[in-house]
């Protein structure tokens, strides 16, 4: 039985932790808000953007001479997972599980006899993937310390990857965020960047629209290809931050709550030790009066 | 029937509003849209969006480059920003005009992919200078 100094340290221990839980909790809703938001105001330009490459690829998917970033190099010997991870943890298995998803993703390339490229977004991801993949990672990039996320920093991160993409680093593209579908659950999502999804005749409802285009085809798909790429970045990264908080928000109620219990347990063994040190005291006292 | 002008820069939607008429700087030049435009998607290079009501111009946006999307019934600018034209800056337009200009010297001119976008960097950023005076008259 421990003694009843320690029981009452380790109550103020865990009502400490649960403070800060709780204020943790309040935080991540209140940034959430802010990243759903973002999020949301983002949604136009992406929606007229895949409108316009909709319409433009369909048109494209036949030439011969379509752009690389559309259709792909021809070849699939190597690929690049684009792992998008947040900067910060305490957020339940929200980094674990893209980490493990990258894993299982590139054993099973490995198996069909692909080489594995990774480059990682976030900090999490990256501190535990180069743990056992160090070797594959050929880059880093993560968004500590700053506050809010810009378009700049996801064309940024275009711009390198289609700069490895024309020096063959790689084939193939595909990304790999946590998409936000409600607080309570994000789902690991694959997306294929690089070759452009090609459009299929369902998708083709757009082209049948015949589009005028003015320069020509090609010169704005090469403009609008780059662009593209920097968008759905740009989105994934929008999602993978509200995913971030929603499930950091989700970890933290669940900790409170946790600490909540512990807290109710520990005080009745601690009430149930000091009702025993009582009741231990007053029959010492009452057998010694009766044995005088 | 109003034309809908929406300008949308990945970060949120900037502007959308009902207008008569809307001029975009296209890059194959300046391009009038009109209710019932036939459809069409263009680049724009950087220059004065100029929205028209009542055959009057007003509103004037500078855009620094970008997309547009025309239909029947709205006409959507994708671009990275906008400044109103009286809010144009003429020293910060010439520091434009300096960078890009040092920025395109700097550029090696056999990497296509580079001087394309050191070109359109210039051309935007000389567009933003001429903008804060145009040449065309405001009366239609």
């Amino acid at each position: 039985m421990p003694s009843l100094k320690t029981l009452r340290n380790r109550i103020n221990s865990v009502k400490s932790t649960q403070k800060i839980t709780s204020a943790m909790k309040m935080v991540a809703a209140a940034k959430l808000r802010r990243a759903q938001a973002q999020a949301e105001a983002s949604r136009p330009y992406a929606k007229r953007m895949g409108d316009m490459m909709g319409a433009l690829a369909a048109a494209e998917a036949a030439n011969p001479n379509a752009p690389a970033l559309l259709v792909g190099n021809g070849r699939d010997k190597t690929h690049l997972l684009l792992a998008i991870t947040a900067d910060r943890g305490l957020a339940g298995a929200f980094n674990g599980n893209i980490s493990k998803h990258v894993r299982l993703q590139v054993q099973a390339l490995e198996a069909q006899g692909k080489t594995v490229k990774i480059f990682t977004l976030g900090r999490k991801g990256n501190d535990s993937l180069r743990r056992d993949l160090d070797s594959k990672i050929i880059g880093t990039k993560n968004f500590v310390g700053k506050k809010t996320l810009e378009f700049s920093d996801a064309e940024a991160i275009a711009q390198t990857i289609i700069g490895l993409f024309r020096d063959e680093a790689f084939d193939v593209c595909t990304l790999v965020f946590n998409r936000f579908h409600s607080v309570m659950t994000q789902t690991v999502t694959e997306t294929p960047l690089i070759p452009a999804a090609t459009p299929t005749a369902n998708d083709n409802a757009a082209g049948d629209q015949n589009y005028e285009v003015e320069p020509d085809d090609g010169t704005l798909l090469d403009r609008l290809l780059p662009r593209n790429l920097a968008v759905q970045i740009y989105a994934a990264l929008l999602e993978n931050s509200a995913g971030f908080y929603a499930s950091q928000m989700t970890a933290m109620d669940s900790a409170t709550r946790n600490a909540g219990d512990m807290i109710k347990k520990l005080s009745l063994t601690y009430n149930r030790a000091r009702q025993a040190n009582i009741t231990k005291e007053l029959i010492e006292i009452i057998s010694g009066a009766e044995a005088v | 029937m109003p034309l809908v002008l929406e300008i949308i820069s990945p970060e949120k939607l900037l502007l959308s509003r009902d207008v008569d008429m809307v001029v975009i700087p296209g890059t194959e030049g300046d391009i009038g849209v009109l209710p019932g435009h036939s459809k069409l998607i263009t680049g724009l290079r950087g220059g004065l969006v100029d929205i028209y009501e009542n055959n009057t111009i007003t509103d004037r946006f500078f855009v620094p480059g970008g997309f547009a999307e025309v239909t029947e019934s709205y006409c959507a600018v994708l671009a990275d920003g906008i400044i109103r034209q009286s809010d144009l800056d003429p020293a910060k337009a010439a520091e434009a005009v300096t960078a890009a200009q040092a920025a395109y010297d700097a550029t090696d001119m056999n990497n296509e992919e580079a001087y394309r976008l050191a070109t359109d960097r210039l051309i935007s950023a000389q567009a933003m200078v001429d903008s804060i005076s145009p040449q065309r008259s405001d009366k239609v």
